[in-house]
């Protein structure tokens, strides 16, 4: 019941929301937020990691077609509902630095957001997966071309329709494997594991999901979507985009490609790897040229959520469990540099390097927490960016010793660019329009103290999760191999 | 067949009490009169299969499940008509008789069991509809459009009466039955060329009925022309009950020759989504881009006809309830909004016609958003189950080609459904009141929560085929 509750929680507290009225919307969501958190954890305290999926319910939806409204909770999905209904609170927070048009509004879609994300994160049922899969689209979709900057029409069509169509493929695949289940026919995804298909039909049903998946991350060389709608998105929004939603197209590989097509990888999984390798290092190079704040922390997110792909593409544990940690370390430092950007932006007005510069001298506190942030995105031993950079390329380069290598690389661009990012704003000559800049409130601390705290834990205790994901991931590998 | 019965006596009255002062009376009669025959109709649920007329005519649940859309589609077609007050040329005693016989013809096509009673359903139809193309006497494109429907669907009915009477040389019966047994006994290695010959002539009628490309020309001009209620009735109800008649007459008669028409039914549904979709992109009239969209929605239907599986039925049924709300809620609210905005001394029927529309009349809005996302096929919307369980049909005969076509078109048509969402939600438009009618809003509310309902819970409509 617990599951349902974590679904349904977010969706009652947005209607709540809306009702409660433009002044008190804030406040309402805050509270929700940290509402749906005290439940994830409650989750979290009794959960098993060795009794696999649990806190299941199922109610029969298409009885006859064995379609059902079915979710439950392993550790796979944990990770990630932990993940989500964390940052879900931070970034309402975060938000309270504006004054956004139509705030009942703008919060309540940020918890339909987030009651979208639960559902995908625990669907055991296909259909229902693919459902919450698309219902994640709307919100984001209202927040980024209502709240968004100049051009948000033209770049959140494209993205809205470039990634509907990628679900559209997904959803043609998922028919085809639930007429393929044996009597009546079920959707239950571990129905699905158990289908013997052809070598060949597993090469089409691994493009049916490849490209869905690697339009939501997205994987070069579908991106094009991605940097403009982080960019003229406004700032929750994007965090929504990069910190949560990004991660659906990892847990779909995880939870769909992987364990129903391994046929599938064999044939294409070297293409995906090269690809995802590729992307790393494309995006890092782009991310070195920007001038524009939002615009390199978009693409250095889509160099790291390459890797998280490079990880799960090598199907060893360290690159699935690294995958994993990757994506809460990603989640927690995009957010906060993003969210450090926000509070840039709205003091001096602009994003850009060139006018930025000297911040430092007048903000100890916003310094030390950007360069924390900033540290564990760079993957320094400690920060909770290291455990998962070095699991995901110990499996890239056990998986081929040049692609590690080039995958390597990551670890040089990466602190190039972010270094520049921080020397070019922080550091050097005061420029003018960064005069009277004042250091953190209150609410922006609250923020990101939680954040600095994860980074830390996870950096230096990461096996508090590791071990949550360990017996799930050994078993879906246990179930790949065979 | 209580409907026909009681909508051909109504159907007159109704001409009756245009000879009375009160023209008030005539909107609630004519709704009460669907009413009466809703209730007609679903006396005989369960109790089917039947026969009537000499076996001209069936009864079973799945014509009364048509039946039933028909009337419901008619029922808000009718209550959105607002009594035709405004315009002081026209004869709403006429308009709403019309209505209730063209909805006669519609049902004789549902049921029929006779090939006569399919033609004379198509006429009966088709005759009322050409009439009411054409009803807005002093708008040349209204004139314009009647005739060309007329001519072009004399042609098509001359194709099916010819097919007809070929399928008829070929097995020595019009009884849909009998023809079956004809086809079922042709030998492995005999080619009955004239049986072939006439259903492909048969064909072509209907599906210029359902305007399915290449036999689509007439349907943009016509649907624009037609005044916009009209164009309603149109895309609704004649589609729906023009796909009750290809369902039964190939599921029915030509079964046991699928291989023959299947492959023909499959390129004609390939070709009118791309035709529709594609077409529909490049519209500059909200009005017009329905026009295509009805189209590409032809397309999708034909898809479960072309897999003709079993849940092909039931995914008819679904898809053409699922298109028939939200097209009734997308023609209601471009009424709305076409009236209070004029271009050029016409109703503005293009997309900047509903800028800013979320701030004039929010319910308004909300009601186009969930028609666009059900027609688009968002999930949550009865439109998404519409095109499901139409995918899982063609996937259970194993036809996966087609459907990632009609997967490609969808995204395409998500294109020119959201410009209308956009459009009202985010582009400033001029804050004009729009007025609505209370029992309108009612009934275009009603048509959103079925839509949302029967996308949270599809099952709700399943138990009843």
């Amino acid at each position: 019941m617990l599951t349902l509750l974590l679904i349904l929680l977010p969706i009652a507290a947005g209607v709540l929301t809306l009702l409660s009225g433009e002044r008190l919307a804030k406040q309402v969501a805050l509270v929700s937020g940290l509402a749906v958190l005290g439940v994830a954890i409650a989750t979290w305290l009794q959960f098993d990691p060795a009794a696999g999926t649990q806190f299941s319910f199922k109610y029969a939806w298409l009885a006859s077609g064995g379609i059902s409204f079915a979710a439950g909770i392993d550790g796979i999905s944990l990770v990630l509902v932990l993940l989500t209904t964390f940052l879900t609170p931070l970034i309402i927070l975060s938000a309270f630095n504006h004054d956004y048009r139509k705030p009942a509004s703008f919060y309540s879609l940020i918890l339909f957001m987030e009651a979208a994300l639960i559902g995908v994160f625990t669907a055991t049922d296909a259909f229902l997966f693919y459902l919450f899969f698309e219902a994640a689209l709307i919100p984001v979709y209202f927040l980024a071309a209502i709240w968004g900057g100049e051009n948000r029409l033209k770049v959140t069509f494209k993205f809205f329709i470039y990634t509907i169509f990628g679900s559209l493929l997904m959803l043609v695949g998922l028919v085809y494997l639930y007429y393929q289940t044996p009597g009546t026919h079920t959707s239950e995804i571990t129905a699905f594991y158990a289908l013997q298909l052809s070598k060949q039909v597993q090469g089409f049903v691994f493009w049916a999901f490849f490209i869905a998946f690697a339009i939501k991350m997205p994987l070069f060389p579908f991106h094009t979507w991605q940097p403009d709608t982080y960019t003229e998105s406004p700032t929750p929004a994007t965090m929504l985009l990069s910190g949560i939603m990004l991660k659906m197209g990892v847990y779909g590989l995880i939870r769909f490609l992987l364990p129903i097509v391994p046929g599938g990888m064999e044939t294409w999984g070297t293409m995906a790897m090269v690809l995802s390798v590729i992307g790393i290092i494309y995006g890092s190079i782009i991310a070195i040229q920007q001038s524009d704040m939002k615009r390199l922390i978009a693409y250095s997110s889509f160099a790291h959520v390459g890797l998280m792909a490079a990880g799960v593409f090598s199907y060893s544990i360290n690159g699935l469990q690294g995958a994993l940690i990757q994506m809460l370390a990603h989640g927690i430092n995009v957010i906060g540099l993003f969210f450090i950007i926000d509070i840039i932006y709205s003091r001096t007005k602009t994003r850009y390097l060139d006018q930025l510069g000297g911040i430092t001298q007048s903000t100890p506190h916003l310094s030390v927490y950007f360069m924390i942030l900033l540290l564990g995105s760079v993957a320094l031993p400690l920060t909770n960016g290291f455990v998962g950079e070095f699991l995901l390329l110990s499996s890239v380069f056990q998986y081929d010793g040049w692609l590690g290598a080039i995958a390597g690389l990551t670890i040089i661009l990466g602190s190039v660019y972010m270094l520049r990012m921080f020397q070019k704003s922080m550091f050097g000559p005061r420029s003018k329009w960064v005069e009277g800049f004042q250091d953190l409130t209150m609410s922006e601390r609250a923020v990101l103290l939680p954040l600095v705290i994860m980074v830390f834990w996870i950096g230096i205790y990461p096996n508090t999760f590791l071990k949550l994901t360990e017996p799930a991931v050994s078993q879906l590998l246990q179930m790949v191999n065979n | 067949m209580y409907p026909i019965i009681l909508l051909s006596v109504f159907g007159i009255v109704t001409l009756f009490l245009g000879f009375s002062k009160t023209k008030n009376i005539l909107l609630p009669a004519t709704l009460l009169f669907l009413v009466i025959a809703t209730v007609g109709n679903f006396v005989e649920w369960n109790k089917g299969p039947l026969l009537y007329f000499y076996e001209m005519l069936r009864v079973d649940n799945l014509t009364l499940a048509f039946n039933g859309i028909v009337l419901l589609s008619a029922f808000m077609i009718v209550a959105i008509s607002g009594g035709f007050q405004e315009n002081p040329d026209s004869e709403p005693a006429e308009y709403f008789g019309l209505m209730l016989f063209s909805l006669v013809g519609a049902l004789m096509m549902i049921g029929f069991e006779h090939m006569i009673m399919l033609f004379i359903g198509v006429e009966i139809l088709s005759v009322a509809m050409y009439i009411l193309t054409g009803s807005n006497k002093r708008n040349l494109r209204s004139n314009e459009a009647a005739l060309k429907y007329f001519l072009m669907g004399a042609f098509a009915t001359g194709f099916m009466l010819f097919g007809m009477t070929l399928i008829y040389g070929a097995t020595g019966s019009f009884k849909l039955s009998q023809i079956h047994g004809f086809a079922s006994n042709i030998q492995a290695d005999a080619q009955p060329y004239i049986l072939y010959a006439g259903l492909l002539l048969l064909l072509i009628g209907m599906l210029f009925k359902v305007s399915a490309a290449p036999f689509h020309f007439w349907t943009p001009d016509v649907y624009e022309g037609a005044p916009t209620i009209f164009t309603t009735f149109m895309s609704t109800i004649v589609k729906t009950a023009g796909f009750a008649a290809l369902f039964r007459l190939l599921n029915t008669s030509f079964s046991e020759i699928y291989g023959f028409w299947w492959i023909i039914i499959a390129t004609i549904a390939v070709l009118t989504l791309l035709v529709g979709n594609i077409g529909a992109t490049s519209q500059n009239s909200f009005k017009r881009m329905l026009a295509y969209s009805g189209i590409s929605h032809a397309g999708y239907m034909l898809i479960a006809l072309t897999a003709l599986t079993k849940p092909s039925q039931s995914a008819i049924v679904f898809y053409s309830l699922a298109y028939s709300l939200s097209t009734i809620c997308a023609f209601g609210v471009l009424m709305l909004v076409s009236k209070e905005k004029t271009l050029e001394g016409q109703p503005n029927e293009r997309y900047e016609a509903f800028n800013g529309l979320a701030k004039q009349n929010p319910v308004l809005a909300f009601v186009l958003a969930v028609s666009m996302l059900s027609l688009a096929g968002i999930p949550l919307t009865a439109g998404f189950w519409g095109k499901f369980f139409i995918f899982t049909s063609a996937a259970e005969r194993g036809i996966i080609w087609i459907t990632v076509i009609a997967v490609l078109m969808s995204a395409v048509g998500i294109y020119y459904y959201f410009r209308v969402i956009i459009a009202s939600y985010l582009k400033e438009g001029d804050l004009i009141k729009i007025r609505v009618a209370p029992f309108y809003q009612v009934i275009l509310l009603l048509a959103t929560f079925l839509t949302i309902l029967f996308g949270l819970a599809p099952g709700v409509f399943e138990g009843l085929i």
